[in-house]
Order: structure tokens, then sequence, then C-alpha cells
């Protein structure tokens, strides 16, 4: 009995510097969430207010347009495919992979008519080993973003489709809806939907030098690497929300699993110990 | 003298948010003074520093990808960066000045993508060294 029980205690041990480690992942994804989700706070006045002027550019003129904003017939199709670096983040990568693939199996037929942008080592891995077309890759990205980190790749995925490499770009990402809850989604990126005229109410008449077409040539790309980038930090504060989620998770695990073994250990010292006074009786009652 | 407000927006914050007197900025067509009062306007910017004068003093960024717009009570520059002086790592922008140059000179015009990115970089690398070298005087 003794050795099952030194097995038994080995096990609890074991359990707590789990548990110690999950705990402190748990805090270190929660602070790093807050900031993740201040950070797609600060990141919003610049996106709204781009779509605010390529608005006011739609309604204050008639007549206008741009590649960007005309629906060409689709050959090949982009995927910009946001996950994370990292493991651990419970069902975060899974979920966002598993609906990505539904989408393109529902879609496609042949590896010619799609293309992916990934984003995150556990995509890139996922997609490399299926030996499906990665077009272009970010990995290795810090807990903050930086616009600057993922320029490259929004400015690869948005000349693509300028070149009519591609004919539609769909985003790909996690929504950040609480810490708990994160909902792959699959948004159209380009083209853009025709911004509706009328409705802004007081559309102030700018004047757009040189002219509005050219004010849209430079505004459309950078609203679009805004939305990608965007999308990124939201795919970040999700990370960061599944990760604390998943680590609270085994650590209530490990804490339950402690308890039980607890309980097994003490019964096991108690069984051994009743043991041992029924030897002693017995032997006292033989020599007597 | 009536100010305005201006607000100059990164996609990763709000760099800066104040009244002021002026800004003057480089628009595509040029340079460009900009004061309380001025008509509604669009316009994008090169990559260059401006200038915002407060009273007496003036500060100075360097911004590059960005667009002004000016609107009735105030401007609002959106740009992919703005540094402030005292933000600019100044080795960095020396080095990727040198970059620049260094591909400019060995490229030649073999690849139209990559010449102009390099002369994209090269301006904002001058752009940065010039504004921090402003900010310290």
């Amino acid at each position: 009995m003794a050795k099952g029980m030194r097995e038994i205690k080995r096990q609890i041990k074991s359990i707590q510097n789990t548990r110690q480690i999950t705990k402190a992942m748990e805090m270190v994804a929660a602070a790093k969430l807050r900031r993740a989700q201040e950070k797609a706070q600060s990141s919003r006045p610049y996106a709204e207010k781009l779509k605010e002027v390529v608005d006011g550019i739609a309604a204050g003129t008639t007549g206008i347009s741009h590649p960007m904003l005309v629906t060409r017939p689709v050959k090949k199709t982009a995927y910009i495919v946001i996950t994370s670096d990292a493991g651990l983040a419970g069902g975060y990568n899974a979920n966002m992979l598993r609906a990505v693939m539904d989408r393109i199996k529902a879609t496609h037929t042949s590896k010619e008519e799609y293309g992916i942008f990934v984003v995150g080592r556990k995509g890139r891995d996922y997609f490399r080993r299926r030996e499906l077309p990665v077009v272009d890759e970010v990995t290795e990205l810090s807990d903050s973003p930086t616009f600057a980190d993922i320029k490259s790749l929004a400015y690869a995925a948005v000349r693509s489709f300028e070149d009519e490499q591609f004919d539609e770009i769909y985003i790909c990402y996690n929504k950040f809806i609480n810490a708990i809850t994160q909902v792959p989604t699959i948004n159209r990126l380009l083209p853009f939907e025709k911004p509706v005229a009328s409705a802004s109410g007081v559309k102030a008449s700018y004047e757009y030098e040189p002219s509005p077409e050219s004010v849209l040539q430079v505004l459309l790309p950078k609203y679009a690497e805004t939305i990608i980038y965007g999308a990124l930090l939201e795919g970040k504060a999700s990370e960061l929300g599944a990760k604390m989620t998943a680590m609270g998770n085994a650590t209530k695990n490990a804490s339950k699993m402690i308890g039980e073994l607890t309980l097994t250990y003490n019964r096991a010292r108690q069984a051994a110990i009743t043991q041992e006074i029924t030897e002693i009786v017995a032997g006292a009652n033989a020599q007597s | 003298m009536s100010t305005f407000l201006l607000e100059i927006v990164t996609p990763e914050r709000i760099v800066f948010s104040q009244q002021v007197d002026s800004v003057s900025v480089r628009g595509d067509e040029g340079e460009l003074g900009i004061m309380a009062g001025h008509l509604p306007l669009v316009t994008p910017l090169k990559v260059a520093p401006i200038t915002i004068k407060t009273g007496n003093t003036a500060t100075t960024l360097a911004v590059h990808g960005g667009f002004v717009e000016v609107q009735k009570e105030k401007v609002i520059i959106l740009a992919e960066s703005a540094e402030m002086s005292n933000d600019i790592d100044v080795e960095r922008a020396r080095a990727a000045r040198e970059r620049a140059e260094r591909r400019l000179s060995s490229g030649g015009n073999r690849d139209l993508v990559d010449h102009r990115r390099a002369e994209l970089a090269l301006q904002r690398a001058i752009t940065r060294i010039n504004v921090s070298s402003k900010g310290k005087e």
C-alpha cells in the first residue's frame, strides 16, 4: 500500500506544477487581452475616418468608378486567413481553419481557383501540410502587432487584386465577441460594397485635389489595408481571449483532479493505518 | 488669431489632437498652408515633414502615406505613420537611407516595383532624419 501512496503523492505534485503554469498563463493572457482590446479600440478612429471620406467622395460626386468598386467575374479567389503563432488557445485555430476549409471545399474544385495569404504559424503549417497554395505569409508577430508588421502582406494582397491576379479577396478571422466567445468570420474585403450615396445628411462639399478619382485611387487601397490590420488586431484579441479561457479551464480541471487524488490518497493512508492496527492487534492476541 | 482643431490619426492611435494656429503640409499638388477657415478639401500627402504652429512654437512631424481632410472646424490628417521628432530612431533611419541608396544605385531599372519601393523608403528615411534634426535645434 505504501508504494501506491507514494505514486499518488507524486501525481498530485505533478498536477500542482501544471496548475501553476496554466494559472500563470491565464493571468498573462488576461493582462495581454486588455491591452489587445485597447489597441483594437484605438485603431477604430482611423478606419472610421477613412470610410467616412470614401463614402463622402461617393456621395458628393456621381459617376465615379474604381476597379476596387467593380465586381468582375470571379476566376480566382484569395483568402487572407488570420491565425496565431502559438497553440494552447483552445479551439481558436482549429475553428478558424475548419471554417476556411469548409468554405474552400464548398466553392472550389481545384487548387487553381484560389490562393491563401496566411498570418500566423499555426495556419501556415496547416496549409503547407495540405499543400494548399499559400501566396504570402507573415509569422512571428508580437502580441501587439504594428501596422508595419502586416503592411507587406496587406500590400501584396491588395496589389494582387489590382493586377487582376485575384478577382475577389476574403478576409477570415475570429471575431471577438467576449473573452469566452470568438466566432470564425469570413468577410468579403474586395471588391468593396458600393458605398451608398446620400443618407449622410450634412455632406460638406469638399474640394478634391487633384481630382476625386485620384484621391479615391490613393484612399481605397489604404482602406483595404486598414481593414486587414483591424482584422488582425481583432484576431489577436480573440486569440488571447481563447487562450485565457482555455487556460482557465485547464486550471479548474487541475484543481478538480488534485481534489480527487487527495481523497484517494487519504483513503489509502487510512487503509494503511487500519491494516497496521489490525496486524498489531492480531500479533498481540496471538502472544497472549 | 483664430485656431482650429488638428487631429493626426494613424492606424495605431491618435498621435496628435490639439488646437493649433496653422499647419503646413506637402500635398500631391504642392505645399499647402492651412489656417482656420480653409475651404473644405481632401488631398493625398507626399512623404514629407509637416509643420504645426501654435503661438510661437512650431512642431514638426514625419508623416508618410497619408492624406489630409480639411473640414469647417477641424483638420484631420490620416497617415500610416506619424512620428514626433523625439520618437524617431535616427540610427535606424540612417541605416534605411543607406540601404535604399544602395538598392537604387545597384538595381537600375530592372524591377519597377522594387525601384519604387526603394525610392519611397529613401524619402521616408530622409524625412525622418530631417524632422529629428529640426527637433534638436
